[in-house]
C-alpha cells in the first residue's frame, strides 16, 4: 500500500537515497507535465502566455492549493478531511458579514477571524477523530453537513455583495505584486514554510510514520492522537484561511460558497502523488497537483475546446495519475528488494 | 447467532474476551438496529408534533418519491462498503445514464431502447470501477473520484446546455401518483423489493458471507477460497446498473433531463449508509439498517421541510445524526481506552 514510504526509517543509503530521487522525480514529473501542457497550448493561442492569462492560471488554482496542503497533512496520517469545501463557505460568510456589519474592521482581523473559524471546526474534526476514536471519513463527513447547515442558518437566504466588502480586502484577489498575484504569492508562502516542516521538523516525520503503519507509530512512542489531532486542526485553519481568500477574490458569497470544493481538493492532492492511503507525498506535490489541473482546464478553454469536455478530461487524467503512481510504487518496491539481495528476497 | 458474530467487533485484547463471554443475553437486542428503530418513533412523534396530519398517507408518498432514487443507490453501496471499499460515483453514474437515455430519445430511439442502452452503460462504468479497483488494485476511493469527474464529465459531453423533455406520459406519472391502490411511491416500492434481494443476498447466502470474510480480512478470504478479485468486480458492475437504473427512475419522474441531474448526491448516500450501521472499514453492517436509515432521513426532511426549514439547515440534522452514528457505539472502547491510558500514567 504505502510502499514508497518516507525516507527517514531507511536502513541502509542506497535505497534511501533512490526512493528520494524517485519521490523528487513525480514532482519534476508534474511541473513537467505542467510545462508541457503549458507549451502545447501556447503553440496553439499565443495569448495563453500573456501575462493576465498566466495570473489567472495562478489565482484559479491558488484555493484549491491552499486546501490540498492542509489535505496533505491530514491524508499522510491516513485520515482524510471531506469538510474542507464547508469550512471554507462557512468562514468566508461570516468574514463577510463582519464587514458587512462593521465598515471599519482592519483587513487582517478578517483574515485571523477567517483562520480561527477553521481551526475551530479543524479541532472539533481532530478531537472526535483521536478521542471517540471514529474514522475521519465518517466525522469529516458528517462535519461537511452540519458545518454547511450552520452556514445555511447564518446566511439565512441572503447574500453578501461586493458594495459591503472593502476595497483594501477584495485589493487581495485581483493586486499583484512584482507581477505575481497576492494570493499566489500567500499560498507559496504557505506551501514554503509547510513544505520546509515536513521536511525537516522530528514532529511533521511522525505524520509519516503514523499513516505507513499506525501501530508501529504508536509502539515506537509517537503521541498520534495529538499529531493527528494537530494534522486536522492545521488543515481547517488553511480551510479558513482559504474561506477569507475566496471572499477576497470573487467579493461575494451565498450559501453555496466552496461547496464540492472537498472533492476536488482530494483529487489534486492524489494527482500530486500523495498517497490515499497514507505514508507518503509532499505538499509541494499535492500545491503542483492544483496547479496542473487547473492549467489543463484553463488550456481547454484557450485552445477553444468546447468546455463541456473538462470533467471528462479532468476525470481521466484523475483515474492516469492514480495508475502511474500504482505503476511507480511496484517499480520501486521491486528495485528495492533488487538492493536488498536475494539472500533476503521474500 | 450469525449476524450477531459478524455485527460484534473484532477482538482486541483480553479484555473484551473476557467481556464478550460473559454477555447477557438482553445484550443482544442492544444493536444500532434498534436505536434507529427508537429514532425512527421519535422522529414520526416528532413531525406528528410540529405539523397537525403528519401521518397522512399523502406525506407517506412524497417522502417515499424524495427517497426512492438515492434509497435505490445506497443498496449497491452498502454491499460494497461491506467489503471494505467505496463507490463515489453513484451519483455520476445516474446522471451519466438519464443522460445516455435522454440523448438516445432525442434522435429518435424508442423510449425501452434508450432505457436499455443506459443500463448497458451503468454496466461498462461500474466494470470499469472494478477493473480499476480489483484487478489494477487502485484504492477505491481515489478511483470512484475520478469516475465521478468522468462520468459527470462525459454527460456534460452528450448533453451539455440541452434539457431533454417529452418522455411518455405512461412513464413519466410515475413521478405524479402512486402505485394504483397504495399510496407507495413506484421508486419506493422497488426499493422496498430490491431491499429484500439485497438482505437475502447479504444475510442468507454464501455470497453474502463472502462480503462480509472479504471486509473483515481480505486476504484471510482469499486463502479460504473466496474470489475475492471476482466479487469486487461484479459489485461494482451490479452498483453501476443499479445507479443508472435509478437515473432512468429519475428522469421518468422529473420527465426531463439535464447532465448536471443529481450533482452531489453522493456522499448524501454515503452518510445513509453509514448512519445505518455499516462500518466504513468493512464487514459490519445490515441491510434492515440501512433501510431504517432511509426511513428516518426521509421522515425527518419530510418533517422539517414542512416547518419551513431551509435544505441547508435541514444538513444539520443529517450530520448531527451521523456523527452520533459513529461515536456513540464506539464511545464503550473510547472510555476504555481513555481509562487505561489515564492508569497506565499513574
Amino acid at each position: 500500500m504505502s510502499v514508497i514510504t518516507a525516507p527517514a526509517p531507511a536502513p541502509t543509503d542506497r535505497p534511501a537515497s533512490r526512493m528520494e530521487s524517485l519521490l523528487r522525480a513525480r514532482e519534476l514529473g508534474i511541473a513537467l507535465a505542467i510545462l508541457v501542457v503549458f507549451g502545447l497550448t501556447t503553440l496553439n493561442n499565443h495569448a495563453f502566455a500573456q501575462v493576465a492569462s498566466i495570473q489567472q492560471l495562478l489565482n484559479g488554482a491558488a484555493l484549491i492549493a491552499l486546501l490540498g496542503v492542509g489535505e496533505t497533512l491530514v491524508i499522510i496520517t491516513r485520515n482524510v478531511d471531506l469538510s474542507v469545501g464547508s469550512v471554507v463557505g462557512l468562514s468566508a460568510y461570516i468574514v463577510g458579514d463582519l464587514f458587512k456589519h462593521h465598515h471599519g474592521m482592519p483587513v487582517l482581523l478578517g483574515i485571523v477571524i477567517a483562520i480561527a473559524v477553521g481551526a475551530t471546526i479543524g479541532a472539533v474534526n481532530g478531537l472526535v477523530t483521536t478521542v471517540a476514536r471514529v474514522p475521519s471519513l465518517v466525522v469529516t463527513l458528517a462535519m461537511l453537513y452540519i458545518v454547511r447547515g450552520v452556514d445555511g442558518v447564518i446566511v439565512h437566504g441572503t447574500t453578501i455583495d461586493p458594495a459591503s466588502i472593502p476595497t483594501a480586502f477584495t485589493a487581495v484577489g485581483y493586486q499583484t505584486l512584482f507581477g505575481i498575484p497576492w494570493l499566489a504569492l500567500i499560498v507559496a508562502v504557505v506551501v514554503a514554510a509547510a513544505g520546509y516542516a515536513m521536511r525537516s521538523f522530528r514532529s511533521s516525520r511522525d505524520l509519516y510514520a503514523i499513516g505507513s503503519n499506525p501501530d508501529a507509530a504508536a509502539l515506537a512512542g509517537i503521541p498520534s492522537g495529538r499529531r493527528v489531532f494537530t494534522a486536522f486542526l492545521i488543515s481547517g485553519a488553511l480551510a479558513g484561511l482559504a474561506g477569507a481568500l475566496f471572499l477576497a477574490l470573487h467579493a461575494q458569497i451565498d450559501v453555496s460558497g466552496g461547496s464540492g470544493y472537498e472533492l476536488t481538493v482530494i483529487a489534486a492532492v492524489v494527482v500530486g502523488g500523495v498517497a490515499i492511503f497514507g505514508g507518503s507525498g509532499t505538499v509541494l506535490g499535492a500545491a503542483l497537483g492544483a496547479v496542473l489541473l487547473n492549467t489543463i482546464n484553463q488550456a481547454l478553454v484557450a485552445s477553444r475546446v468546447s468546455s463541456f469536455w473538462n470533467g471528462a478530461i479532468a476525470g481521466a487524467l484523475l483515474l492516469a495519475a492514480i495508475a502511474f503512481d500504482r505503476w511507480l510504487s511496484l517499480r520501486v518496491t521491486r528495485s528495492l528488494r533488487s538492493a536488498e539481495g536475494a539472500h533476503r528476497d521474500l | 447467532m450469525t449476524s450477531d458474530m459478524a455485527t460484534r467487533p473484532p477482538v482486541t485484547n483480553s479484555h473484551t474476551v473476557v467481556e464478550s463471554g460473559q454477555r447477557a443475553p438482553w445484550r443482544g437486542l442492544l444493536r444500532w438496529e434498534s436505536v434507529l428503530v427508537l429514532v425512527l418513533i421519535a422522529v414520526l412523534i416528532f413531525g406528528s408534533s410540529q405539523t397537525p396530519n403528519f401521518l397522512n398517507p399523502t406525506n407517506f408518498f412524497y417522502t417515499g418519491l424524495n427517497m426512492g432514487e438515492i434509497a435505490i443507490m445506497a443498496l449497491p453501496l452498502t454491499l460494497i462498503i461491506m467489503t471494505g471499499e467505496i463507490d463515489l460515483s453513484v451519483a455520476s453514474m445516474l446522471g451519466l445514464s438519464g443522460a445516455v437515455m435522454g440523448e438516445l430519445f432525442s434522435n429518435g430511439w424508442p423510449i425501452w431502447l434508450a432505457m436499455a442502452a443506459a443500463l448497458v452503460v451503468g454496466a461498462l462504468g461500474g466494470a470499469l470501477n472494478g477493473v480499476l479497483v480489483a484487478k489494477v488494485g487502485l484504492p477505491s476511493i481515489a478511483v470512484t473520484i475520478g469516475t465521478l469527474t468522468l462520468y459527470r464529465g462525459i454527460a456534460l459531453i452528450l448533453l451539455a446546455p440541452r434539457t431533454i423533455t417529452g418522455f411518455p406520459l405512461s412513464l413519466t406519472k410515475i413521478g405524479v401518483v402512486p402505485i394504483p391502490g397504495t399510496q407507495l411511491a413506484y421508486s419506493a416500492a422497488i426499493f422496498l423489493a430490491m431491499a429484500v434481494i439485497a438482505g437475502v443476498v447479504l444475510h442468507a447466502t454464501p455470497l453474502g458471507r463472502a462480503l462480509v470474510a472479504i471486509g473483515l480480512q481480505p486476504e484471510a478470504a482469499q486463502f479460504a477460497g473466496i474470489r475475492v478479485n471476482r466479487i469486487k468486480i461484479w459489485l461494482y458492475v451490479v452498483s453501476g446498473v443499479v445507479c443508472a437504473f435509478a437515473g432512468i427512475l429519475l428522469t421518468l419522474k422529473n420527465s426531463s433531463v439535464s447532465y448536471d441531474a443529481g450533482t452531489g448526491l453522493e456522499l448524501t448516500v454515503v452518510a445513509i449508509v453509514l448512519f445505518g450501521g455499516v462500518s466504513i472499514f468493512g464487514g459490519r453492517g445490515t441491510i434492515i439498517g440501512v433501510v431504517l436509515s432511509v426511513a428516518i432521513v426521509g421522515a425527518l426532511q419530510q418533517a422539517l421541510t414542512q416547518m419551513n426549514v431551509q435544505p441547508e439547515v435541514q444538513n444539520i440534522v443529517i450530520g448531527v445524526l451521523l456523527l452520533i452514528s459513529v461515536v456513540i457505539p464506539n464511545s464503550g472502547e473510547a472510555i476504555r481506552h481513555i481509562r487505561d491510558r489515564a492508569r497506565r500514567r499513574v
